[in-house]
This record gives C-alpha cells, structure tokens and sequence, in this order.
C-alpha cells in the first residue's frame, strides 16, 4: 500500500484524510502548512501528497511548485485538497504542477477514489 | 469513541484555536497594526470554520460563516477597506462565529440571534441577507463528488441500447510532468465499462531523434456499456488542457478486436515509457513565478507546533521527577556521609543534582502556557460590558506571552473577568463625564502581564474616576467594615473595596455590582496562593495587581526546625526574620502576646506551642520569629526554633489520603527523605485568633523564667 503525506493546518482535515485512507491500507503522515509538508516530504519518499490550498506560511501552491522541483517528487501524484470551487484556482493548481484536487467536503469513498485514481500500484 | 465523533472532537478544538486566531488578528485589525498575513489569517479561520462545519452539517454555522467569509473576502482582496466601522461589524461578527460554534457543539440547536449582524454583514457585501446564506449549501451541493460507478461489466446492461463512446486521448508532456499517468487514466475508464485500447506509436521517432521529455504516444479507446458521456469526460478532468482529448458517441458494431490493451512493439505499459520521464525543466515559467511567493512565504514567523498530552500523564512525570529530586539529594547525602575522600564523587553528584534540576524545570514547564488563552476573551468582555454600560472603551493587552501554569490558567478566567468588568463599570466614567473632566471620551483599560521575582503579575489599569475614598470609608462604617475612628491609610481604604459584602455601586447592575464581586475574586485569587491589591489616584484611574504563584506543583519554601519536626513555610508569605529582645514581647490578655516590630505591635504566636510539636524550645532567647502576612487576617508573628535554609519544594497533597487538617496546606519530602509539613498560613493565623481560649501556656512559662 502507499505512503501518503497529508498537509493541511486543519487537524480536524488531517484527521479525516488520515482514517479515510489508513482504512483503504495506506500509511498516511501528516504535515501542519507547506513548508512542513515540504521538508517532511524531502525527508522521506511518499508515494501521493494530498495538501491543502489556504494555509500559513506556505500556501499548497507554493509548496507544489517547489516540491516538483525536487527530483524524486518528479513523477509522484499531487493533490490539492480545497473548499474553493472556482475554476481559476484549479487551473492555478494544474500550472503548478498539481496531478488533481479534491473538494471538501469529501466522504470517506470519495477521498478513497480519487486517491485510487491517481495512485499507481 | 467512532472515528467520526472523534473527529468533531477535533473540529472543535481547532475551531478554538482559529476562533482565537481570529480575534486576535481582527483586533489587529481594529488597531491598524494588521498587515495581509493577519487579514489572509483571520479570512482562513472562518473559511476553516465553514469548511469543517459543513462536513459535519451545521447548516446555521455554515450559513453564517459563508456571510463572514463573503466579507473577509473583500477585505482581503482590497475590495473593501477595513475602516473602523468595518472591522467593528467584523468583531461584531466574530463573537456570532463563536456562539454559533458554542451552539453547534452543545448540540442545543439554540438559535443564534444573529440576524443584526448578519445584515449589517450584507450591507458591506452588497449581498441581500435572505440569500446570503443560500449560496453555501447549494454550492457544496454542486461540488461533492458523484460516485462513480464501478462497473466492470459482468452484468447485463440495463439500458440495451448503450452508446459507444470512442475516446481519443493525446497526452502532452505537461501531462506527465503534473504526475498524471495515461494508464491509470486507461484503467480508469476500464471501470466504466469494457474497453478496447489501440495505442498510436506512428509519432514515436527513431531512437537518435527522441527527447526523453517529450510525449510521442496516443491512444483510442472504446468503452462500452457506460450510459454517461459525463463519467467519460470526468475520468479526463485533471488533465483537460494537457492532452487532446476527443470523445465521440458511435454506433453500436460488433466489436472491431477482443484485445484489451495491444501495443504492437512494447511492452506492458506498467514499464517506463521515454514520455513518462518529464522534468520540471518542462516549466521555466512557472519556477520564475514560484520563487518570489516562496520567499515571502518564510518571512512569516515560525508557528510552534504542538501537542495534546492527557494532564494526568503530564502529572505522572511531574511527580516522577519530583521524587527523583528527592531521591538524589538523600543518596548524595547519604554517599557524602560515608565516603571521606569523595572528591570525583561529589563532583558528579554535583553534576547529577543540576541535570535533575534542569530535568526538573523542562518538566514543569510543560504544564505552562501563555496567559493570551485567557486574556484573548477579553477584548469581547470589554466590548460587550462597554455597550451594556454606554461606554466607549479601547482594550490594551501586553505580555500575553507570559507563561503561567496550566491550573493557574484556568482559574484566572473568573477573577479576570470580575476586575475587567469593574474597570469598565465602575472605574470608568461615561463619555460626557469624561469630556467634563476635560478626558478623551474613550477611556482605557489597560492590562498586562509580567514575570516578576518568580512570580507572575497582572494587572487591570484604568484611566477612569479612581477611588472614591470619601465614599468607601462611609460606606465602610455603615457596613459596620470599620469603626467611624478609624485611622486609616489611603491604601488601606482602597483595599477595602475587597471586604465580604462591600459594594460601591449607587445601583446594582447586572454586570459587576451584585456586592459579591470583589471578595470572591480575592478568595479565588487566595486559593491559588496569590494576592490582590488595588492602587488609586483620584481623578486619574486606578489598577488592580494580581500576583500569582507560577505553579502550583512546586512552591519556595523557608525550612525551619521546631522542636523534632520540620515546616515549611511559604516564602510568599513571609516578610522578615527576627531576633527579638525580651523587651520587645508584652503579654496580652490571658495568654496572648504580643511583639513590637519598630513600634508596631503584632501577635506573637509559637508554633511549637501552637501545634503541641514534642521537644520545641519555648525560649524566645533561642527562638527565631518569622515575620508573616496572612492575606485575611493582618500580620502575625511565628516563633520557631530555628531557621534549616530556603529551597524549593514538591507540594504532596495529603488531603485525599488523611484529609483537611486547620493550619497545613500539604507536605513534602526533604533531602534527607523526611516527610516535612508545609504550613497553611491564614489557616494558622486564622485558628490561632479563633481558639484564644484553650491555649498551653508553656511559652509564657518560658518567656518568664
């Protein structure tokens, strides 16, 4: 199963990403804004970084811009976890380097499927 | 507990936690001092708010929030400047937050009455009230996910006539580089239905001529069996732009090969393929963009990360270190007694005792927190008595960083609040009486925080009337407080303000005259082992200081001997030691006495008489007195036999195992591993002025012989 890397400042979201995937067998870490998400996923190799987009200090944005430059994180899915359902920001998402995103609120299957979606194995 | 109360458990907790961040930054805000990150923060919270609770379906919250959120918006955008009429609907707006927080997790489904603010939250969005909650349901409506059907195929179609959808599907090597990964798009529509896949080589190049980074390969796909031309289009939707993608309806024909993915020439698409190794050279222009967000990104201050520990687990270790406190001191002791030329020894027993006061002190300071979790409800309490009153007030708040021990924290919410309020209602004059005083019609309340001699001190300052001590002493001795005689300082009527059932206020109101106020605070501030004061200055303001212990675990103790036993009194309490002279001491009444300390007399009361100890000197030419202050009943003196040293001690409650004894608040184990107790101050003062009657009369005895 895969190692997935949750960064949201919300740990009432990094909770419910974390038991919605640890159900479907994944290893889920947590990271609390961009700039942790980023060192942690510099630190070790994850398999699918799920972030959110509105958050201190480094916004998902940011983070998945400079998270594609790191060389191993080249070809590892990423996706954007937001409540904004504007088309402009899925499009600033995309021009980042974001593989998709996710609209909160999500159920537990949805999450699941999307994250299936894009998740080789 | 299920997963998903656990989780409301944590959404609650966070609401918190953004409930204060946005206050703090909406205050910010109100003083002029908010740069975009704070208004961006404050925009977050609600934003986070809104999010969670409509997971959880709290529509009213949600309604509410999306309101809030709309206007934040604005402000963030710059579309609508922060004026302070603005910012006053926004703070107004925030406390409906909190109360429709409170009300979602009481779970009371009480109504929130926030229609007022609500409107006036409209007016500044330009939105109409009755359709400003509409837009959230419906747009969370919009957006959650369809489940997508997986049907693999094995089961008769239910409607026969199914189209035959043809999709055409041309990656480009932005595609890649954003980690999408055509197989797993081809496996996707696989789950629509039965799909033949026929792979497009023919702009695959010779070997010499292919770039690695480019993307060569397309793919025809027939799915079959899937009604929706939507569910086609939506397993493309993260990487519309970034391939051609065409999608035609066909014609049911007899299916052109049973082949399910044919790749003439490679091999399993799961190998890696020279297209699927893109880099992020692909977007020069995109990194330009990324470095200047980055950068500021960092300027932000570090925000410390924290966890949430059981207290009871944390209690636990505080205790272990205690003992292990003790237990060095009693083997070094023990070790220094027996061994002569210890020399290396003793310089690691050195070393062991300042690791374990280290130890000591990191363990401590876990239970401490920042007052700022109690002095950030202020500002709304302000707010709130201020309108009830009729008086304009501005709010100012320093060291809010102090830290202060957890239990302390708790406690200090109520008195807090009792001294705010009474600053606001009865230390400040309204705004017409102000101008008359030739004042600035807003007044000022100020309050801080500081770390003072190990301990901490608040204090409540207001710029209002002050004291009128006219008044207090008058209604002092109607009160039968004093006598119509008495001789009093200024300071000492001051702080008459703090005696059971003494009110100021000309009426009563609901907000800090029920005539209990005062007394309670000090009593509650008493517990804690702390003391309240108030100072004023007629005309000017007055201010109350609050001066707390900074924990309640550990407490810096005077050892002294007396008798066979060993007490601990509480440093705070202590004014001076003295060597007495005969000459100082008078009888009074029966059997009391009395000591001249610089032409002030003060009772004299041993301790070893006083608590029967076996073997205590009642010789006041070997006795030490120890100056003491009990916050309710004045100045006493204590005679002991002697004076062991000052250090630092673990408070051990005995009270759940033997109960409440008058006069000992808890023990201690010393050094040398004996159980020493640790005297209750005002109990003993207090029990001595109350049982005159039965006491031994040894130490009269021995003062006469």
């Amino acid at each position: 199963m895969a190692t997935i890397l949750t960064v949201d400042d919300s740990a009432s979201i990094r909770q419910t990403v974390k038991i919605a995937l640890a159900g479907g067998g994944h290893t889920v870490s947590e990271a609390v804004d961009g700039m942790d998400g980023l060192q942690k996923a510099g630190q070790s190799g994850f398999d699918l970084v799920i972030t959110d987009f509105n958050m201190p200090r480094m916004d998902g944005l940011s983070m998945v811009r400079e998270l594609r430059k790191l060389p191993q994180y080249v070809g590892i899915p990423v996706l954007l976890l937001t409540t904004e359902s504007d088309a402009g920001l899925k499009q600033q998402a995309k021009a980042a380097g974001a593989t998709g995103w996710i609209t909160k609120p999500f159920a537990a299957d949805q999450l699941i499927r999307i994250v299936e979606k894009v998740l080789a194995r | 507990m299920d997963p998903m109360e656990a989780i409301k458990q944590t959404y609650f907790q966070e609401c918190d936690e953004l409930l204060l961040a946005m206050e703090e930054g909406l205050i910010a805000m109100e003083t002029g001092e908010a740069d975009s990150e704070t208004i961006n923060a404050v925009f977050r919270a609600v934003h986070s708010i809104k999010g969670g609770g409509g997971a959880f379906g709290f529509e009213i919250l949600v309604g509410f929030s999306h309101v809030f959120e709309t206007a934040m918006d604005l402000v963030r955008s710059g579309k609508l400047d922060p004026t302070p009429d603005v910012v006053k609907v926004l703070l107004r707006a925030g406390d409906k937050l909190s109360d429709h927080v409170a009300a979602a997790r009481n779970g009371t489904g009480a109504a929130v009455d926030d229609a007022e603010v609500k409107a006036e939250l409209a007016k500044l969005t330009g939105e109409e009230p009755e359709d400003a909650g509409a837009p959230a349901p419906a747009e969370f409506e919009g957006l959650a996910f369809a489940p997508v059907m997986i049907d693999i195929g094995d089961e008769e179609p239910v409607a026969p006539p199914c189209p035959v959808w043809h999709v055409r599907f041309g990656p480009h090597a932005a595609l890649y580089a954003k980690a999408n990964e055509p197989y797993l798009l081809i496996r996707e529509l696989g789950m629509l239905g039965p799909i033949e896949v026929t792979a497009d080589l023919s702009k695959l190049p010779e070997l010499s001529a292919l770039e690695p980074e480019q993307a060569y390969f397309s793919w025809d796909v027939v799915v079959r069996d899937c009604p929706d031309r939507t569910k086609v289009e939506e397993v493309f939707e993260f990487v519309s732009g970034d391939c051609d993608l065409e999608i035609t309806e066909e014609t049911p024909e007899p299916a052109a090969a049973p082949a399910m993915i044919s790749a003439p020439g490679l091999p399993s698409l799961d190998d890696d393929e020279p297209a699927a190794m893109p880099a992020a050279e692909a977007q020069p222009e995109e990194k330009k963009v990324a470095t200047p967000t980055e950068t500021k990104a960092t300027t932000v201050d570090v925000i410390k990360q924290t966890i949430r520990v059981d207290l009871d687990k944390v209690d636990r270790l505080v205790n272990l270190v205690g003992e292990l406190v003790i237990t060095q001191a009693m083997l070094s002791q023990r070790i220094l007694d027996s061994v002569q030329q210890g020399q290396t020894v003793s310089a690691g027993l050195g070393e062991l005792e300042h690791l374990l006061r280290e130890l000591q002190e990191a363990v401590m300071a876990i239970r401490t927190q920042p007052v700022k979790s109690v002095f950030q409800r202020m500002p709304r309490l302000v707010r709130e008595t201020a309108a009830q009153t009729g008086k304009e007030v501005r709010l100012e708040i320093e060291g809010e960083a102090t830290e202060v021990d957890k239990t302390v924290i708790e406690r200090l919410g109520e008195p807090l609040t009792h001294m705010i309020r009474n600053a606001v209602d009865h230390g400040l004059e309204t705004p017409e009486e102000r101008v008359a005083a030739g004042k600035p019609a807003e007044g000022t309340v100020k309050l801080s925080a500081e770390h003072r001699g190990g301990r901490i001190v608040i204090e409540v300052a207001d710029d209002g009337r002050g004291i009128n001590r006219t008044k207090v002493r008058q209604k002092a001795i109607e009160r039968g407080l004093i006598t119509p005689n008495s001789n009093l300082s200024d300071e000492e009527i001051d702080n008459l303000i703090f005696l059971p059932g003494f009110s100021t206020a000309t009426t009563v109101s609901n907000i800090s005259g029920r005539g209990v106020g005062l007394d309670v605070v000090r009593r509650n501030i008493m517990d804690l082992g702390g003391r309240i004061t108030i100072g004023s200055n007629t005309g000017k303001g007055s201010k109350f200081s609050l001066t707390l212990p900074l924990t309640l675990a550990v407490l810096d103790g005077m050892i002294v001997a007396v008798g066979e036993q060993t007490f601990v009194l509480p440093l705070s309490h202590i004014i001076e030691s003295l060597l007495p002279k005969s000459s100082d001491v008078k009888a009074f009444g029966s059997n009391g006495m009395l000591l001249n300390v610089r032409g002030v007399y003060v009772p004299l009361v041993s301790v070893g008489r006083l608590l029967r100890v076996p073997g205590a000197s009642y010789d006041l030419q070997n006795s030490v007195v120890i100056l003491v202050e009990s916050e309710g009943v004045g100045r006493m003196a204590l005679a002991v036999d002697a004076i062991v040293g000052q250090r630092q001690v673990v408070i051990k409650s005995f009270e759940s195992n033997i109960g409440h004894i008058d006069g000992i608040a808890a023990a201690t184990i010393l050094g040398d591993g004996r159980v020493a107790l640790i005297l209750d101050i005002d109990g003993l003062v207090a029990g001595c002025r109350e049982g005159t009657g039965g006491r031994p009369t040894e130490y009269q005895q021995a003062l006469g012989a």
